[in-house]
């Protein structure tokens, strides 16, 4: 038995969750109302409506396809109920959910409508949550984690304390054999050499910046102002961050001061290389980068904020924590870890990450989290370019 | 003793406040976090919590320095203990 063991649900191939949702999700925009009725339909159903999912095609479908098959993949979901408006893109999806081993079924609308379709697929729902429910947490061994970051409304704050409590933490697990995820390719501005001097060798560092200047090449393709208005977000405007490269550092801070990343993931790729530090080409928006982190298989998230974020994950559980004293005092139901002991010197930054720990620990074990009680559940899928 | 502004690293031209009650005039104590140096200096504006005050004058066009590196051009002349944001740093970048 380990310092810190936590109580999962081992799935059939092997992967460890700390939920155990039985997910209704729509392959499409037109299926998100048969979804939503199957989830009504059924108590403890979570239905998962996004706006997209047709005509997409080419690495932008291959986004997609794996975001989809990645969120009923996760872990964190026991069985997954999947509704599309053709059987061929459904299919697919369910076929991909499928190589996990765990429970999941198809259906689709077209030639018998949404009434009959919400009857087959609750009668399906009806019988994966009572399975779901005589599941059994055991006990896991640290290495079976997989903890994912981003932070958000951050602010100088965020550089100071809530996002080295992070960093604090992955130097700690790193070497115990935790799988971990950052990402943010665009919020690494000003500060991409030093990202690329943490990559555990000059190949990983020369991946990483070829996808940091595509997204620059995106960014200057359409930009009509250096962002100022967009990035920094008025948010951190307001908490004192005045521009990107600034930020950056901040940002950076959540990876630690010793620990490498052992590869690059496209987004929502799941990673293939054992446990480590991975950097993820995500977007810098909170819910499209948790999204995709979610569909990469990561289990619980680690959001540091300044201002006051209030997201959540609907099947990752996000912990949110922060430096800033008057967000912990006045956004006190959202946020799960106060540390601006640090910027009082109060609280050392060891002291933070301990603190972290255990709020993981216990989060696994089966605390919710502020954004589970308050019901956030964003889901957000990253769309690369337009539809067909 | 309370710390008013926190200073990353020793080469930073800018420090951040860390309490809410900075006005001009105020002696603020400092900490600068890398070399566990205690600083002092004399506020000469009101800065906010978590916004940046100028450790030494800085001249329109120099780069100003936090966690030890390049975060962006000053585009006026900023003297030692004024608030530095937006309306005096901008981005290199974009």
């Amino acid at each position: 038995m380990g310092r810190y063991d936590f109580s999962g649900y081992r799935r059939e191939n092997g992967r460890v969750g700390i939920r155990n949702h039985v997910v209704i999700l729509p392959l499409d925009d037109l299926s998100n109302a048969a979804s939503e009725s199957v989830a009504n339909n059924i108590k403890g159903t979570l239905a998962l409506p996004h706006a997209y999912g047709r005509l997409q095609f080419g690495e932008d479908l291959d986004l997609f396809f794996r975001t989809l098959i990645g969120i009923g993949s996760n872990p964190n979901v026991a069985a997954c109920v999947v509704i599309g408006i053709e059987p061929g893109w459904t299919g697919h999806i369910v076929d991909g959910i499928k190589k996990t081993g765990k429970p999941v079924a198809g259906f689709a609308i077209e030639e018998s409508g949404d009434i009959s379709t919400i009857a087959a697929a609750s009668r399906k729902a009806h019988e994966f949550v009572q399975w779901a429910s005589e599941r059994q947490r055991e006990r896991c061994a640290i290495e079976d984690l997989f903890v994912s970051t981003k932070c958000g409304e951050s602010d100088t704050t965020s550089g100071l304390g809530s996002c080295p409590t992070v960093g604090n933490l992955i130097d700690k697990l790193d070497p115990l054999g935790v799988t971990t995820c950052f990402g943010e390719t665009s919020e690494i501005t000003g500060a991409e050499m030093v990202c690329a001097s943490r990559a555990i060798n000059k190949a990983v560092g020369d991946e990483f910046l070829r996808v940091f200047n595509a997204y620059q090449e995106v960014i200057n393709r359409h930009k009509t102002s250096d962002l100022s208005d967009s990035q920094p977000t008025k948010g951190n405007i307001i908490g004192g961050l005045t521009t990107i490269e600034e930020k950056a550092f901040g940002n950076l801070a959540k990876i630690g001061r010793k620990t490498r990343y052992i590869d690059v993931l496209k987004p929502a790729e799941t990673p293939a290389k054992g446990p480590g530090l991975y950097y993820m080409d995500t977007s810098s928006a909170a819910a499209e980068c948790v999204t995709l982190q979610a569909a990469a298989g990561f289990v619980v998230h680690l959001f540091p904020t300044g201002q006051g974020n209030v997201i959540g994950n609907p099947i990752e559980p996000v912990i949110k924590l922060t430096a800033n004293p008057k967000t912990a005092r006045t956004m006190v139901e959202h946020m799960d870890l106060d540390v601006s002991g640090i910027l009082r010197r109060e609280m050392t930054l060891d002291k933070a990450g301990d603190l972290l720990i255990d709020l993981v620990i216990r989060t696994c074990n089966g605390r919710l989290t502020c954004a589970e009680v308050m019901g956030h559940r964003e889901f957000v899928l990253t769309r690369l370019y337009q539809t067909a | 003793m309370p710390t008013d502004f926190i200073v990353h690293d020793k080469a930073d031209t800018v420090g951040v406040a860390v309490v809410e009650d900075i006005q001009p005039n105020k002696e603020l104590t400092g900490w600068i976090m890398e070399t566990d140096e205690t600083i002092t200096l004399k506020a000469l504006d009101v800065v906010p919590l978590g916004h940046k005050i100028a450790l030494k004058n800085i001249r329109d066009g120099d780069t100003v320095l936090k966690y030890g590196h390049d975060v962006g051009r000053a585009v006026a002349d900023i003297g030692r203990g004024r608030h530095v944001h937006v309306h005096n740093l901008k981005t290199k970048r974009w």
